[in-house]
């Protein structure tokens, strides 16, 4: 049969990052899968040897702006394992809080573009509107909706002010009863289970291999999570579970995240009323030659930088890695062998931190029909449809 | 001022090109299609292609890769009249990505630039203000 | 098996190959080893320890080039680092694709930034850098200069 080339990238009406897919389909199989990265390439390691070490922090900040709490919380325990040295206690429960803040709304997000992908556009709307009460709760704490900029090495730069904890408390109970009505939407409905259960597998063996990481690894039955293999923070004096389940479709992946968000509400709130009085600070005053390693959960999964310091006030190397460079190859084992109409759900499941973004998708050596992105979702949206006639739900 | 650009202006459609951005003003953006900023009422839709859209909202540090095809898409694939939008600090002037070795240029070195919204990232209702003050300044020129 | 016991393992079998052991803390043990004997202590950290692979970091360090794997066991929450030394000449180690599927694009990403040669790699092409980048520049070496007369460096204010 003859084989056609389907590329979706770079550019899409529903942003992210950009990046090229290209899919080769023998009808309507998809045979192999290939990407290109590097739109997004913006040589931050060679920019951190420019600063100092709370220069860099601004500047990591914005790897990415959907995990952008992980990445400076790496790297400030990368420069204070150099020494080796612990941040305060007051400093370890706000980095805590603020950290899963952010996994809960970047949990939500990605909830909300799996339903569009769907074609659930309802919950999209709604759980983006969800959405806004958590970045309200991290306005009050920190004083922004997305780049918290609380982090340095040593400490955090401001505290929480204890005025704003029950206001914060409050809002976040709110989100409850909301969220539960969500989670049984989306766990208990039989369009997707029908919709999401068998596809994308991937294999514990191909996720160990690939070394694939976060939610897309615990789906697949590997019990791995920074936060409870090497404790930081907070994570090892608040009470929470690690959700692993066992089959490692596109279905799992969703209920991984939709149940890591109660678990990070319930993280949010221990710290909240456990907040312990002291110093935010160490106030540390130069850096010994030497290397450190730091490591923290993203909502993506483990992100590592590495730092090595001469004993100036500048890293003379900075190594940065986040979580999808692992996660985005394991496309190669999970999207060959899909039909088109799940290559949009079965890429975004990785929860790329450069989302799957189409663009006008050429066609190649076939000269066969031609797809355009916007076409790619809606073959996804047109699939839910045919189940849903076929199962007779309106 | 054209009549085309005059009835376009009723609906502005928006499209959104990210040329090597952090993501963070990209989701602002894409917050102010959700209920609670709701550009919707103002008749701001997010186009479905780039040949729909009336105003490009353009984020990002202009990465090499990207640029390559982002001039393209401007010069042939974009209906003109066009506006061009640059959201936030690293459109407007690559923000504290000067001195990397992938963003040689900012934006406005590329293609004609209209409007530059700041902020790392701007809020939504700064993204907001900025669409309407565009279109007021487009309305008042004969 | 102990921390202690592991890492006594681990040096009793590659004897001839490490160079230098450097026991920082309880949670990071430094090894550098003989870049030859890379692929065997790899596997074996990998297959029989059971270890996660994070990535891999290449260093300038002005003399020569270093490449740092990092490995993980987490039972025991131990990062192991191995470090090889390379010539600046012509910096080569063996790849470690084929045994560890995740170190595909690592070891590409290397390869263009820093030059360095890995024999037995599948695929050894371009990830990141756009294709206008001149062959043979590499932006993570100490000795990078600015190649484009066109970039503009400064605000304009």
């Amino acid at each position: 049969m003859q084989k056609s080339v389907i590329s979706i990238g770079p550019f899409h009406p529903l942003q992210e990052e950009p990046e090229h897919f290209s899919l080769t389909v023998e009808g309507e199989t998809v045979v192999d899968v290939d990407v290109e990265i590097g739109y997004n390439h913006r040589g931050i390691e060679k920019l951190s040897e420019r600063r100092n070490f709370e220069q860099s922090t601004f500047v990591i900040e914005r790897i990415c702006g959907i995990c952008s709490t992980s990445h400076p919380f790496a790297y400030t325990r990368a420069v204070e394992d150099i020494i080796p040295v612990e941040a305060p206690e007051r400093a370890k429960y706000i980095r805590t809080i603020i950290a899963e803040g952010e996994r809960v709304h970047s949990h939500l997000l990605w909830m909300g573009l799996a339903g569009h992908f769907l074609g659930y556009n309802t919950v999209w709307m709604w759980v983006w509107r969800l959405r806004e009460e958590i970045l309200d709760v991290m306005e009050i704490l920190s004083g922004n909706r997305n780049s918290y900029a609380m982090f340095k090495p040593g400490g955090v730069r401001r505290d929480i002010n204890p005025d704003d904890i029950p206001m914060a408390l409050k809002k976040i109970d709110a989100i409850i009863p909301t969220m539960d009505r969500l989670k049984k939407a989306i766990l208990d409905d039989p369009v997707l289970h029908a919709r999401l259960k068998g596809i994308g597998i991937l294999s514990k063996e191909e996720a160990i291999n690939y070394c694939a990481l976060g939610p897309t690894s615990r789906a697949s039955g590997v019990d791995r999570d920074v936060r409870k293999n090497a404790p930081y923070g907070a994570y090892d004096r608040v009470d929470w579970d690690m959700i692993v389940t066992q089959k490692g479709d596109v279905f799992d992946k969703v209920v991984v995240r939709v149940l890591e968000t109660y678990e990070s509400i319930k993280i949010i709130k221990t710290c909240l009323q456990q907040l312990p009085s002291g110093e935010i600070d160490l106030k540390l005053k130069s850096i010994p030659p030497g290397e450190g390693i730091g490591a923290a959960e993203a909502p993506r999964g483990e992100t590592f930088h590495y730092v090595r310091s001469d004993g100036t006030n500048r890293p003379v190397r900075h190594k940065v890695r986040a979580p999808t460079f692992m996660n985005l190859p394991t496309c190669k084992a999970t999207v060959p062998g899909s039909t088109i109409s799940d290559a949009a759900i079965i890429l975004a499941s990785i929860d790329p931190c450069y989302c799957c973004t189409e663009r006008m998708a050429v066609c190649t050596p076939g000269g066969e029909r031609i797809y355009t992105g916007k076409d790619l979702i809606k073959m996804s949206q047109d699939k839910t449809e045919k189940i849903k006639r076929e199962m007779g739900i309106k | 001022m054209s009549v085309t650009l005059k009835a376009l202006l009723k609906s502005p459609w928006v499209f959104h090109l990210a040329t090597g951005s952090c993501n963070n003003c990209d989701i602002e953006i894409l917050d102010c299609l959700t209920p609670r900023f709701d550009i919707e009422r103002f008749g701001m839709k997010l186009a479905g292609s780039i040949r729909h859209a009336d105003v490009l909202l353009v984020t990002g540090s202009c990465n090499r890769k990207s640029m390559v095809r982002v001039k393209s898409i401007y010069e042939q694939q974009v209906p003109k009249p066009c506006v061009v939008v640059a959201v936030g600090e690293c459109s407007m002037s690559r923000g504290m990505f000067v001195h990397s070795y992938n963003c040689p240029m900012p934006l406005d070195k590329y293609i004609p630039v209209d409007v530059y919204i700041p902020g790392c990232p701007p809020k939504p209702e700064a993204i907001i203000a900025g669409v309407v003050k565009l279109i007021e300044k487009l309305k008042g020129t004969p | 098996m102990t921390r202690a016991a592991v890492l006594r393992d681990f040096q009793d079998r590659f004897r001839e190959d490490i160079l230098d052991f450097f026991d920082k803390s309880p949670k990071r043990a430094y090894f550098e080893i003989n870049p030859d004997a890379l692929v065997p202590a790899a596997t074996y950290i990998f297959r029989d320890l059971g270890a996660r692979f994070h990535i891999a970091s290449g260093v300038d360090a002005r003399t020569h080039l270093e490449i740092l794997y990092h490995f993980s066991i987490e039972t025991m929450n131990l990062l192991i680092s191995l470090r090889v030394k390379l010539d600046r000449e012509n910096p080569k180690v063996d790849s470690l694709a084929n045994v560890i599927k995740g170190a595909n694009w690592i070891e590409r990403e290397i390869h263009e930034l820093l030059g360095i040669d890995f024999p037995g790699h599948p695929e050894l092409r371009r990830l990141l850098l756009a294709d206008e980048w001149p062959e043979g520049v590499y932006p993570l070496r100490q000795d990078y200069q600015e190649w484009d007369k066109k970039a503009v460096r400064d605000r304009g204010v």
